[in-house]
């Protein structure tokens, strides 16, 4: 790790708990990245996580970080961002705690368009407890709670976000290292919601039981299958399935939350104040 | 309990969480839904798998939270079939509201709880938090010593949950880790034998059932709400009745007897020491080596601590001189723990009652050893003989 890096990093909390192989350091430094791009100080930037291997990250990061619940990160970084709409805050959450546990706690913070930064890092598994199948498990792969196969049909966490009203969607991979950073920092910028889905490797429970056994194999995987959008905007269903469709699926300016309210506020204060 | 094998046993070597999801796979229910969290996890996990191979008959839900799990296992339950689900912690903890409409709804349902304290702060190990939140729930609690405990209590859950006097759901706890990922040998009944014990569930009302139609839930306001609570009492009243003929029951095919608590050495017993889980093992030791020195101490570990056994525990614990509980879960009421509080007032009529004291230990998987059991006994010898407890309230093995 360079320097320059390392000053967003708690170094005495390091080693990490991730395995070899495992992606979640290559998305943390993603995002490190994206933030020392834009220059952001670490006092005015708050990181909110679940529970989970990916909702672990926070605890190495040298910012104000809130460990949660699972599935509920969302909720209390909304709390926070109403208490203190001038602070950026940035929710770290796996597939499991974004689509299953919290799943409406996602819709409903899209639907607001509150000015959060979610990044989703997508393992395609429950990491941490050892390997179930999530909600983004791909149908018919491996899970430890599949042996024979996964029968679930997948979401698709983006078109879910866009359709719940977001100002920013994105998906990347962790092959794709220079544009999930660049997504990332655009995602910060947004005021609204922005929603970043990061293709990322979990060798030890995905990999290992999908004949992808190694954090190669998996980054390979990604480069193997990923799409840009703009390519598979030409794609029939067929050719795509299977795919990682990456790149920015929306980018819109739309009122924001915290601004809504604030206006709100300032519009009825007369009535509020009784006069 | 005494360990005896019958001629349909088999002994195996398994873990806590084995145990369970064996005990599962016998009595092969009709339905189990159920979400990750260790560390129960492997339970559920073991179990898919009974599933995937077709070892078992039963619809398996992997849903999306624990909230859903038992949501899930209240409907299947309500529709007449047998319904487990197995958790942990904060899943038990996200369970809460759907936890109390099981019990209210009086339904059967199996739960397997690998005891886990309650974030925050997060953590993984045991104490017995969880459980303890929930003892107002209207869940019957039955607590495991080890994996063989842990297995015959699962099957025996079964029978008490879906007795026709009782109609309440039944928690089986087993402490996370020291029970749920230790290998243990134990005796396991043949399938046929636990399918013989466990029989149909015939429940008295069910929503598939079209010629009587029933609904399950509706609003409940003055009129009949505390009516209906009062009949919930009463079936936990008579699971006082029930518990004990399952168990008799059960020893007829296992030779394993299991009363509401086991008495440990405490005929003579100056000191005595009461647990609930896997401490009750190392106290065990701690009484063997401290009787051979000549002292006399001894050990009741309860294992039925909903309903709560009091007129048992009276008679069990009358004249004994001193009597310290410990509570692996603080109540925060600034004056003692779960245990403290319900046995110390079970024994408030009782004459002779021991001088009673409390030892709040193990929180967040702190390792109970044996000199910290050897220094609780010693303390209360003491006790016993000078006739007052110096400190009711003890925090044992932490740093202050
Ligand atoms: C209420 C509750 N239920 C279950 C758990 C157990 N649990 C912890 S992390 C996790 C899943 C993690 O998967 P994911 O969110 O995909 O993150 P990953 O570990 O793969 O990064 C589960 C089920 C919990 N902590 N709390
Ligand atoms: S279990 Fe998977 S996601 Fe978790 S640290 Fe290991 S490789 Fe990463």
């Amino acid at each position: 790790m360079n320097d320059k890096l390392k000053a967003y990093f708690r170094t005495d909390h390091l080693p990490h708990i991730w395995c070899p192989g495992c992606g979640n350091g290559i998305v943390t430094a993603a995002i490190v990245r994206a933030i020392d791009d834009l220059g952001w100080s670490k006092d005015d930037t708050v990181f909110v996580s679940g529970i989970g291997c990916s909702s672990r990250a926070p605890g190495y990061l040298d910012f104000n970080t809130l460990h949660t619940t699972h599935g509920r990160a969302l909720v209390f970084a909304t709390g926070v961002k109403v208490a203190r709409p001038d602070l950026n805050v940035i929710v770290i959450t796996g597939d499991g705690d974004a689509s299953a546990i919290g799943g409406n706690h996602l819709i409903h913070a899209a639907r607001r368009n509150i000015d959060i930064t979610t990044i989703c890092f997508n393992n395609n598994i429950y990491g941490m407890t050892g390997g179930q199948y999530s909600p983004l498990s791909p149908t018919d792969s491996f899970a430890s709670t599949a042996p024979y196969g996964n029968a679930d049909r997948t979401f698709d966490l983006c078109r879910l976000v866009e359709a719940a009203g977001a100002s920013y969607v994105a998906r990347g991979t962790t092959y794709h290292v220079t544009p999930l950073t660049n997504m990332i920092r655009r995602g910060l910028e947004k005021k609204g919601f922005s929603f970043v889905e990061a293709m990322t490797a979990c060798p030890v429970y995905f990999g290992r039981r999908n004949k992808l056994p190694t954090g190669v194999d998996l980054l390979n995987w990604q480069r193997d299958n990923a799409v840009p959008v703009s390519r598979a905007a030409k794609m029939e269903p067929e050719e795509l399935a299977g795919k990682i469709v990456i790149g920015t699926f929306l980018d819109v300016e739309m009122p924001e939350y915290t601004e809504t309210y604030e206006r709100l506020l300032k519009e009825h204060a007369a009535d509020r104040s009784g006069e | 309990m005494s360990l005896a094998a019958k001629s349909n046993e088999i002994r195996m070597a398994l873990t806590g969480n084995e145990s369970v999801a064996y005990a599962m796979k016998q009595i092969n229910p009709d339905v189990v839904a159920a979400y990750p969290i260790t560390p129960q996890t492997e339970i559920v996990q073991i179990f898919s798998s009974y599933v995937a191979d077709g070892d078992v008959d039963t619809v398996f839900e992997r849903v999306e939270s624990e909230h859903s799990a038992m949501s899930a296992v209240v409907g299947a339950a309500a529709a007449g079939a047998r319904s487990m689900t197995a958790t942990s912690a904060n899943g038990l903890a996200l369970m809460w509201e759907v936890v109390y409409i099981a019990a209210s709804n009086r339904l059967p349902i199996v739960m397997p709880v690998v005891n886990r304290a309650l974030s925050g702060p997060i953590n993984i190990h045991c104490d017995h938090s969880d459980t303890m939140g929930a003892r107002d729930s209207g869940w019957i609690q039955l607590y495991s010593e080890n994996a063989q405990e842990a297995y015959d209590n699962t099957l025996q859950a079964v029978r008490i949950a879906e007795h026709p006097d009782v109609e309440l759901p039944v928690m089986v706890c087993q402490d996370g880790f020291i029970i749920s990922h230790a290998l243990d040998n134990l005796y396991t009944l043949d399938d046929a034998a636990v399918q013989a014990f466990v029989g149909q569930n015939n429940p008295r009302y069910s929503l598939l059932d079209v010629d009587h139609p029933t609904t399950f839930g509706p609003l409940d306001l003055q009129d009949w709400y505390f009516e209906h609570k009062r009949q919930q009492a009463e079936g936990m009243k008579n699971a006082l009745d029930v518990i004990p003929e399952i168990a008799k029951e059960y020893e007829g095919i296992s030779g394993r007897d299991y009363g509401f608590f086991e008495e440990y050495r405490t005929d003579d017993a100056e000191a005595v020491m009461m647990v609930l889980g896997s401490t009750a093992g190392t106290a065990k030791d701690v009484v063997d080596a401290m009787r051979s020195e000549g002292k006399r101490v001894g050990l009741v570990k309860l294992r039925v601590f909903r309903p709560l056994p009091v007129a048992h525990l009276v008679r069990a614990l009358r004249g004994k001189p001193a009597l310290a509980i410990m509570d692996r879960a603080e109540s925060f009421a600034a004056s003692g723990g779960p245990l403290y509080k319900e046995i110390r007032s079970a024994l408030y009529d009782c004459e002779q009652a021991p001088m009673v004291s409390n030892y709040i230990y193990g929180l967040g998987g702190r390792d109970i050893r044996p000199e910290d059991l050897r220094q609780v006994f010693e303390d209360n010898l003491r006790a016993a003989a000078a006739g007052h407890i110096e400190k009711p309230v003890t925090y044992l093995g932490v740093r202050e």
